[in-house]
């Protein structure tokens, strides 16, 4: 079972070629570079066939898990179920090049323009820029719009953003970035803001306020209105991080809660695929009076006239990356929305939402839950007594790798001690979570007959536990031959 | 409407007597009732999959599939069908970062193996994940800078691309970092004097080659100015041309930096593509986002892992090298495909093919009346600026009526330069460059 696997580096044969280029078909020239600008070496690249590469990722793939494999309720990541069609979409914009003029990519341009009405529709807002390329990349734009809304009323000593202890890593690395300072405040006993703590901490300094609504516990912030007031009152404004958007589609949206800015994950809530880390899109949207400060260009359409890109924006922030986005990502989440519709978007929030409470409901009695109430799209458990055998959050991740399930977000939200974040998504049927749920009660069991077994854990993975300190200590980031 | 909720409409309502509940709404109670949407979203009734490749047809076909002549940052390239193929393993596709690296190592070597890659083209010591795009990866690399040296100062060079440019003064605007941009000189290079000029109190500076106008810099030079001056180099490159010219780490550059895009992805109108920074080793601590590490597990296997995590958002939060998460794995994966498949002599061979078909186009256009070179004199790679005696709106208006799409027009951005910058890649054949002179001696005529 336990094997090491080559690198491509170590398949290469010296004269090897797995690639054809087209016979050059005009004259070749000498010295078109000076010679002291040219490279004489090679390249210390593989050389193989193409057989060898097929083989190579082929053979890789099968080390490595997706949620077409099976059950990733990884929380705050809604890995649901990246429907097939949605995949061929792009492939219809490959050999479009960005830098056309519009009237020759107005269907793009067009398709990018229904896209930012189906997210304010979606959300509330009113106008979406589709250039950042994630989540946090989305924050970043965000809380740069809020900068210089403040910055353009003259508003200058507002350098703080409150963000609560509950909040996702991005939110105040986003914030630094942004050229803020942070202030942490504490959840209550509900694991929802602190209304005191909030009231204390906002003030002529404070920005804005940046907010997971359902938080990172998976409860709704039933104060969201209370909140949206004493931030706005102290003169900040209300910032949305829609990772957790999955639970409320169709249902309550942020724009209608008093949220200024909203960020959406495309690559969690609207299903497409996360590609081992990306790339993902992070769409940000923004109440009327902020457009003025969204990235340029901005997609618009005069009177229903063609679309076109508008780079004439005097008070924007400026570009976030290159060109408009990622555009590939936002084809496919686009054509989700479509397929699923008004109802449909419903229905698939309502079944995250359902498919949580099943999980967090049989899990009760076996596992600490620091908030007995009902979650939204996702749940949060800690080991409870298993703790006292010796048996630790990380055990029970490694454990259910062995029983062939891709474990939940652990040790995170900080707030909750050795949490366990469970987010199963609507794409998962009764059985799966039946499965799963027998699958964590059979690890409880173990912990308590044997909980050495659980330490030994994985076992039936290509490699066992890895010796993360080394990695860290003398950091081997290359193939040296 | 598509559904793709497994569960039918009975086991949805056992599932809420189970715990203890008889409808979806009462799921739903801790959001106040003022709150609630009272009507069905605005976006349609859903789609069947016929109708929705309907749709999407729809939109395509307003767009242009004419030849193109056009680069500026994202480059027409042959794909190697194996590329998609491979791609299409949903093992990969599916999954999230991987976190987990037991199920994950399939991803993990697949990230060291991109990182080995990249070292090897660019020539330095360390390599990172990837992040968003070339634009964002000069963005990190001002601020990698500045954190080195403690400095807040950056010099770039006006060679660098408009949006290359816009993005770092985004981010340097939030950091408090003062940009300083360096014009270039009449031969469509940076003006090494007015580097030195401003080179007071900087930390390093951000230098393209090929720069946006097509020209090749005297890396060499400004490199070692730049490190007699005091600061670090941050070269941004283009990939395919690696396969001919000296790399960053030939020319001793602290950082390279550069869109991926042209190494097996497609032009998808602007994303994704890859942004790819690597560093010396020195700088390691100093990169922003994931970086695969091999070490062992208990049985001695090789193993990799996600390393250095210490610098990042979800250990360090407000401390972090970054705020960057999700990255550009996936694309990543496609540069590393293209890079094993071509191997060195293919490197070699498309830098070649793109060299050559963009001076064979450069030759024809400087026979036609009304068209100029503009830097004449000046090596470049595979595109260049062209001056035109008429209009350039409306000479590529009368190219698109003859069945092309001519060179980006350099008012594109705003301002009235009149000029054209012009590629041509290896996916041009002599036929479509012939063709493409044929229509440019009518129209300007």
């Amino acid at each position: 079972m336990r094997s090491e696997y080559k690198l491509i580096f170590e398949r290469s044969h010296a004269g090897r070629k797995g690639y054809d280029l087209p016979k050059l078909d005009v004259p070749e020239l000498d010295s078109l570079i000076p010679s002291d600008m040219q490279r004489t070496e090679d390249l210390k690249l593989p050389e193989i066939a193409e057989i060898d590469l097929v083989r190579h990722y082929t053979n890789l793939s099968r080390r490595n898990f997706g949620v077409d494999n099976g059950f990733y309720p990884l929380g705050s990541c809604t890995m649901k179920y990246n429907p097939k069609i949605n995949e061929e979409m792009p492939a219809l914009f490959s050999d479009l090049h960005p830098l056309l003029d519009g009237d020759m990519a107005q269907g793009a341009l067009e398709l990018m323009l229904d896209m930012d009405k189906a997210l304010c529709e979606i959300t509330g807002m009113d106008k979406f820029t589709l250039q950042p390329a994630a989540g946090a990349h989305g924050e970043y734009t965000g809380l740069m719009i809020i900068k210089a809304y403040h910055e353009m009323r003259q508003d200058t000593a507002r350098n703080v953003i409150i963000v609560p202890d509950a909040a996702h890593g991005t939110n105040p690395a986003s914030a630094v970035m942004a050229g803020f300072k942070t202030r942490e405040i504490k959840s209550n006993p509900d694991g929802g803001v602190d209304l005191d703590a909030l009231r204390a901490a906002v003030g002529p300094d404070v920005a804005g306020l940046m907010l997971t609504n359902p938080s990172t516990l998976g409860l709704f912030e039933t104060n969201i209105k209370e909140i949206a007031n004493i931030v706005h009152e102290a003169g900040g404004l209300l910032y949305y991080d829609g990772a957790n958007l999955n639970a409320i589609m169709g249902i309550a949206r942020p724009g209608d809660m008093g949220f200024d800015v909203v960020h959406l994950n495309l690559h969690k809530t609207f299903s497409t695929p996360h590609g081992g880390g990306g790339p993902g899109s992070g769409p940000v949207g923004v109440k009327k009076e902020l457009i003025p400060y969204l990235p340029y260009p901005v997609v618009m359409s005069h009177h229903n006239g063609p679309a076109v890109l508008d780079y004439d924006r005097p008070l924007s922030i400026g570009k976030v990356k290159n060109f408009f986005g990622n555009f590939g990502v936002i084809v496919k989440a686009y054509a989700y929305i479509l397929s699923l519709g008004g109802k449909g978007l419903r229905e698939a929030s309502e079944n995250a939402v359902l498919n949580a409470n099943y999980v967090f409901h049989h899990l009760k009695g076996i596992y600490g839950v620091p908030h007995d109430r009902i979650c939204m799209h996702e749940c949060v458990i800690e080991p409870g007594e298993l703790l006292s055998l010796g048996v630790h959050t990380t055990d029970i991740a490694k454990a259910l790798i062995d029983r062939g399930y891709h474990p939940m977000t652990i040790y995170f939200p900080l707030i909750v001690h050795e949490a366990m974040m469970i987010e199963p998504t609507e794409s998962e049927s009764r059985e799966t979570l039946d499965e799963f749920i027998a699958a964590m009660r059979d690890i409880a069991r173990v912990a308590k007959e044997n909980p050495e077994a659980l330490h030994e854990a994985p076992v039936n993975t290509p490699v066992g536990r890895p010796d993360e300190v080394m990695a860290a200590r003398k950091p081997i980031v290359k193939y040296e031959d | 409407m598509k559904s793709y909720v497994p569960n039918t409409e009975s086991e949805r309502l056992e599932m809420l007597n189970v715990i203890g509940l008889s409808s979806m709404d009462e799921l739903f109670s801790d959001i106040p009732d003022a709150l609630k949407l009272d009507r069905d979203l605005n976006i349609g009734d859903g789609m069947s999959e016929a109708e929705l490749r309907r749709v999407f047809l729809e939109y395509a076909k307003k767009n242009s599939s004419l030849p193109i002549f056009r680069g500026a940052g994202a480059y027409r390239h042959y794909i190697p069908s194996v590329i998609p193929h491979l791609l299409s393993r949903s093992e990969f596709y599916t999954a999230y970062t991987p976190y987990q690296p037991e199920m994950s190592q399939g991803m993990l070597q697949s990230i060291f193996e991109y990182q080995t890659l990249m070292c090897r083209l660019t020539g330095l010591d360390v390599s990172n994940a990837s992040v968003y795009d070339g634009a964002t990866a000069a963005a990190e690399a001002t601020l990698m800078m500045r954190d080195a040296k403690r400095k807040a100062k950056i010099l770039l060079s006006l060679g660098l691309a408009p949006d290359v440019r816009a993005t770092i003064k985004t981010y340097a605007h939030a950091a408090k970092i003062e940009i300083v941009e360096i014009p270039l000189d009449n031969t469509g290079r940076t003006d090494i004097e007015a580097l030195r000029e401003n080179a007071n109190g900087f930390a390093g500076a951000i230098i393209a080659n090929p720069n946006f106008y097509g020209n090749l810099e005297d890396m060499t030079l400004l490199t070692n100015t730049v490190h007699e001056l005091g600061g670090l180099m941050t070269s941004y490159v283009n990939p395919i041309s690696i396969g001919l010219i000296k790399r960053p780490g030939d020319y001793g550059a602290d950082i390279a930096v550069g869109d991926a895009q042209p190494l097996g992805m497609p032009l998808m109108f602007g994303g994704p593509y890859c942004g790819f920074m690597c560093a010396t080793q020195k700088l390691i601590r100093n990169l922003p986002g994931r970086i695969a590490g091999q070490t062992c597990d208990k049985d001695g296997n090789r193993v990799f892992v996600l390393t250095l995590q210490a610098r990042e958002q979800h250990i360090r939060r407000e401390k972090a090298s970054s705020n960057i998460c999700s990255n550009q794995m996936l694309c990543a994966i496609m540069a590393s495909m293209y890079l094993s498949v071509m191997g060195p002599s293919g490197m070699r061979e498309v830098a070649n093919q793109n060299l050559q078909k963009a001076h064979y186009l450069a030759e024809g256009l400087s026979q036609i009346k009304g068209i100029k070179l503009r830097y004449e004199n000046t090596p470049f790679f595979n595109e260049f600026v062209i001056d035109l005696d008429k209009d350039v709106i409306a000479v590529n208006a009368a190219l698109k009526a003859k069945g092309y799409v001519g060179g980006l027009r350099l008012n594109y951005y705003g301002g009235n330069d009149n000029g054209m910058l012009i590629c041509a890649t290896e996916m041009n054949t002599r036929e479509e460059i012939d063709g493409l002179l044929a229509a440019l001696e009518e129209v300007m005529r």
